[in-house]
């Protein structure tokens, strides 16, 4: 058996921002996970005599207009802010790490027909193509799911054609080639191991871009439904809250969005100055 | 040059009929009869779908359909909204224009912002730096909707200085009006073209011309001005490509938060109530707009990069 | 016209500061061609720079450096900009990098003049001629070309013309023709060597290459670990090298009459920052003896020449 040859060795710890931003997805993922243990309240709880009431020890960051508790709904919101992400980024990921390896591996035909589809995909903006599906399809999660991470595969697979056509002019390719290994394995043995680190790196900032465009999905009511809570819907009913004096329905999940998409933007720099510092 | 252009211009028809095209078939993808959709909630009468049918030609083979509505939008017909029952395009038109000036007036502010900021950030490092790597970092954190709850909550709820929603009247209203929503709109594009000119000026500052240039005795700001900005402008035309689909969506979003009556928000009000010829003409036009700007953008690098011209 | 007196130069204030330059000093006279011969780590492309004030932003720099008796370490940021426009003028080593791509060829050669305040027109007609002098054909169409149009050998043409528009005095070449191929070379230099003593400028040609030093200065510098080691005239320098160092430079260059093969200095060239107590060159010198490795050489005269060797002055070795 021969060992996979990895251009790059993978080195140890990152800098403290780096590390901070790790810190903070870990425990978003946590508490996500947790969500039923650490919320103090039932998220659809309604209770119309505590509504718009500010922080206070019952309800530490509030209430919103049907008295549901803001951090309860924080915290089971983390849910689906984190899991429609995920799928758009891990369905994307894959799907245009094996096009984009397939078109530079096959060439030829195959490889201009599979970059004029992408170059198609990117005629639409991810947003678009999501409030046109949804339009078709109904609200909800499945349409955006779908939708983006169709939008998004073309801009991974990019990269992973662009890097595998590097990686396939290095001699080490041809003499497999060769000695008679089929492309398949050539190609997941290792083709994809050195697309991969750069993939990771452009993924998780791929993360904060899904995550920003679902929750302004959910804003217009596209996305996940009432009462499912979910950091964008909660931010267009607090709309509504603030003009009558009460913040934090609103200000609460919109701050959350914007720590999160840091958190993911560091961490994905954080990848992408390991990866190209190891190609020095 | 001329045969780049031809090309190029093939190219941008053959995008815009396939996506044309796919925006099209989408009512005929959807579950359902294309009819009963297209009334979707409303009264059905059986003379009421026969109308529909006969005015959607949903009785023609698909093609000849397609190639109909193809020829419409062409000549800028787009037929007719199922909602407010007039002329799509009417309705396009009468809402264009508060739509251009939130998006000139948000064009205008990443610009000035971005440009300014990231150029500072490059000329100066130090605190002014480590202040614009983090504001940016936010302000690309920051979608749109979040910074127009965020901008509303503190500039019209807490200091009453500007309105929260409505279009205004003449100039100067209008101009009061659309100062938060073109603020929230630039928020995150702005951000992103500080960080590509502060990026991409630094490069340029390490470059050798720049100190040959200096040994010459050339005032520092001409310095600047000739040999590091000007060679960034290329990788900062080409975020533009980006800071243009963007925006062209993110509108949707503003317009709905700040409640002003323009295209986007149309797109959205169409969409949740299934106005689909509304839908399908917006969803070409935004797509038309960014097809063609991004060509744009391609046509402008060689005037930009003398190298990237063919001799 | 231009005296470097005991120049020192760390790169960053303070204890933690890498040294460049040891008490360098040399002088060029109206005129004369004088060649500052090194390896690389030698430090001869930073005293070339100290000369118009380029120094990068944190260095700790003393001693002084004089042209025409005016300090160019303690100028104004205005005396600067002067002397660079009208007194001295620099020729790069890499053409392609040191002309801005994205800018014609005529904005390249104008710019050091329009900067003095030179009508546009007038500069450009100036231009030309330069072109013209340095071998460009048609030099009024040549003016609107950019530089990915050229050859390098053209570049560093267009780089030269640039450099003589402002009709310096003094004339720095930093490696010039170190990107180029032999043949080119061969025609730079020669360009070069005419233009110069056509206008009387005096030259400071930094290289590695002894023997192209040999070809067109009059004196040579020989720089090793960030210090002179040795100075005389060409002739005499290739004639009775006083320092190890060039005696073995001289014995590494092959030649065609020779029957014997070159050989080299073992080991390799040292920075400052990485010498030793003691002389830098102890480590490589054949000839070193203890006192080489405890007691660091001054420049010291010797007849017609300044030699930084301990043992300069016994009777003659190889």
């Amino acid at each position: 058996m021969t060992a996979v040859t990895l251009h790059r060795r993978y080195r140890l710890p990152a800098d403290r921002t780096t590390v901070a931003g790790v810190a903070v997805l870990a425990v978003l993922v946590a508490v996500a996970i947790l969500a039923p243990v650490v919320a103090p309240h039932d998220p659809l709880a309604i209770d119309f005599s505590a509504a718009l009431s500010g922080p206070s020890a019952d309800h530490l960051l509030g209430a919103d207009q049907s008295g549901r508790d803001v951090l309860s709904r924080l915290i089971f919101g983390a849910r689906a802010g984190l899991l429609g992400p995920l799928l758009v980024v891990t369905l994307s990921t894959v799907a245009g790490t094996l096009l984009g390896v397939l078109a530079a591996w096959t060439g030829g035909v195959a490889d201009a027909v599979l970059s004029r589809a992408m170059d198609f995909v990117f005629a639409f903006p991810a947003l678009l193509l999501a409030i046109s599906l949804v339009a078709m399809f109904g609200p909800g999660l499945t349409a955006p799911v779908v939708a983006m991470s169709i939008a998004y595969t073309p801009y991974v697979g990019r990269l992973a054609r662009g890097v595998a056509l590097r990686e396939m002019s290095r001699p080490y390719i041809h003499a497999y080639r060769v000695q008679g290994w089929s492309g398949w394995v050539i190609c997941l043995r290792h083709l994809v191991p050195n697309v991969v680190p750069l993939i990771l790196a452009q993924s998780a900032i791929n993360f904060g871009y899904a995550l920003m465009d679902l929750a302004a999905l959910s804003f217009l009511g596209f996305g996940t439904q009432p009462p499912v809570p979910d950091w964008g819907a909660m931010i267009n009913e607090g709309a509504s809250a603030l003009l009558q004096g009460a913040m934090l329905p609103a200000l609460v999940p919109g701050a959350a969005v914007v720590v999160t998409v840091v958190a993911f933007s560091i961490v994905g720099e954080g990848i992408a100055d390991r990866v190209s510092g190891r190609e020095r | 040059m001329g045969a780049f252009l031809a090309r190029r211009l093939a190219g941008l028809v053959a995008t815009l009929l396939g996506a044309s095209f796919a925006v099209f078939s989408a009512v005929y993808l959807a579950p359902g009869d294309p009819a009963s959709f297209l009334t979707q909630g409303r009264s059905a009468s059986p003379e009421a779908i026969a109308a529909i049918r006969a005015q959607y030609h949903l009785d023609d083979p698909f093609l000849t359909q397609y190639l109909k509505w193809v020829g419409g939008a062409v000549t800028g017909d787009f037929g007719r909204s199922v909602q407010f029952r007039q002329d799509v395009t009417g309705l396009l038109l009468a809402r264009l224009p508060t739509t251009l000036f939130l998006v000139g007036y948000a064009g205008l502010l990443i610009v000035a912002a971005g440009l300014i900021l990231g150029a500072l950030a490059a000329l100066r490092p130090g605190p002014l730096d480590r202040v614009v790597l983090i504001g940016t970092g936010v302000a690309t954190a920051t979608p749109s909707f979040v910074a127009a709850i965020g901008l509303i909550s503190l500039f019209s709820v807490q200091l009453g200085w500007f309105p929260a929603f409505g279009n205004g009247e003449g100039l100067v209203d209008r101009l009061w009006h659309l100062t938060l929503p073109a603020a929230a709109l630039a928020l995150t594009f702005a951000g992103l073209l500080a960080r590509v000119t502060r990026a991409s000026m630094l490069e340029e500052l390490a470059r050798e011309h720049v100190e040959v240039a200096r040994s010459r005795g050339v005032q520092e700001n001409a310095v600047i001005r000739r040999h590091v900005l000007r060679n960034s402008l290329g990788p900062i035309s080409t975020v533009t490509g980006t800071v243009i689909a963007g925006l062209l969506v993110a509108t949707s979003i503003v317009e709905t938060a700040f409640g002003l009556s323009g295209i986007g928000q149309l797109l959205v009000s169409s969409v949740t109530v299934k106005d689909f010829p509304v839908v399908q003409a917006v969803t070409t036009l935004i797509v038309v707009v960014f097809v063609g700007a991004n060509l744009l953008v391609d046509l402008v690098q060689p005037a930009i990069d003398p190298r990237l011209r063919r001799a | 016209m231009l005296q470097i007196n005991d120049l020192t130069v760390r790169l960053a204030p303070g204890q933690a500061a890498r040294p460049i330059l040891d008490a360098v000093s040399l002088r060029v006279a109206q005129g004369e061609a004088v060649g500052l011969v090194g390896e690389s780590g030698s430090g001869k492309s930073v005293t070339c720079r100290a000369v118009l004030g380029l120094l990068p932003r944190q260095t700790a720099v003393s001693g002084r450096v004089l042209v025409d008796g005016q300090d160019v370490l303690s100028q104004t940021a205005a005396g600067l900009r002067d002397l660079r426009r009208r007194r001295v003028a620099m020729i790069f080593q890499d053409p392609r990098a040191s002309i801005n791509p994205v800018r014609r060829i005529g904005d390249f050669v104008t710019e050091g003049l329009r900067a003095g305040g030179l009508p546009y027109r007038q500069a450009l007609d100036r231009a030309e001629g330069l072109l013209e002098a340095v071998g460009i054909e048609d030099p009024r169409a040549a003016l609107r070309r950019h530089p990915h149009e050229f050859s390098g050998g053209m570049l560093q043409r267009v780089m030269i013309a640039g450099a003589l528009a402002a009709e310096p005095d003094l004339l720095l070449a930093d490696e010039p023709t170190t990107a180029l191929d032999v043949t080119t070379q061969a025609e730079v230099i020669a360009i070069l060597s005419h233009l110069r003593t056509e206008r009387g400028m005096g030259m400071l040609f930094v290289t590695h290459d002894l023997e192209l030093a040999a070809a067109i200065c009059d004196r040579i510098y020989v720089m090793y670990a960030g210090r002179i080691v040795e100075e005389q005239a060409t002739g005499e320098l290739f004639a009775r090298p006083r320092h190890p160092y060039t005696a073995g430079l001289l014995a590494a260059t092959p030649r065609l009459e020779s029957h014997e093969p070159p050989h080299g200095v073992p080991g390799r060239p040292l920075s400052l920052a990485e010498s030793p107590d003691g002389c830098a060159f102890a480590a490589r010198c054949h000839l070193a003896v203890e006192r080489c490795r405890e007691r660091r050489p001054v420049l010291e005269t010797l007849e017609h020449a300044q030699v930084a060797c301990l043992r300069a002055g016994e009777p003659v070795h190889d």
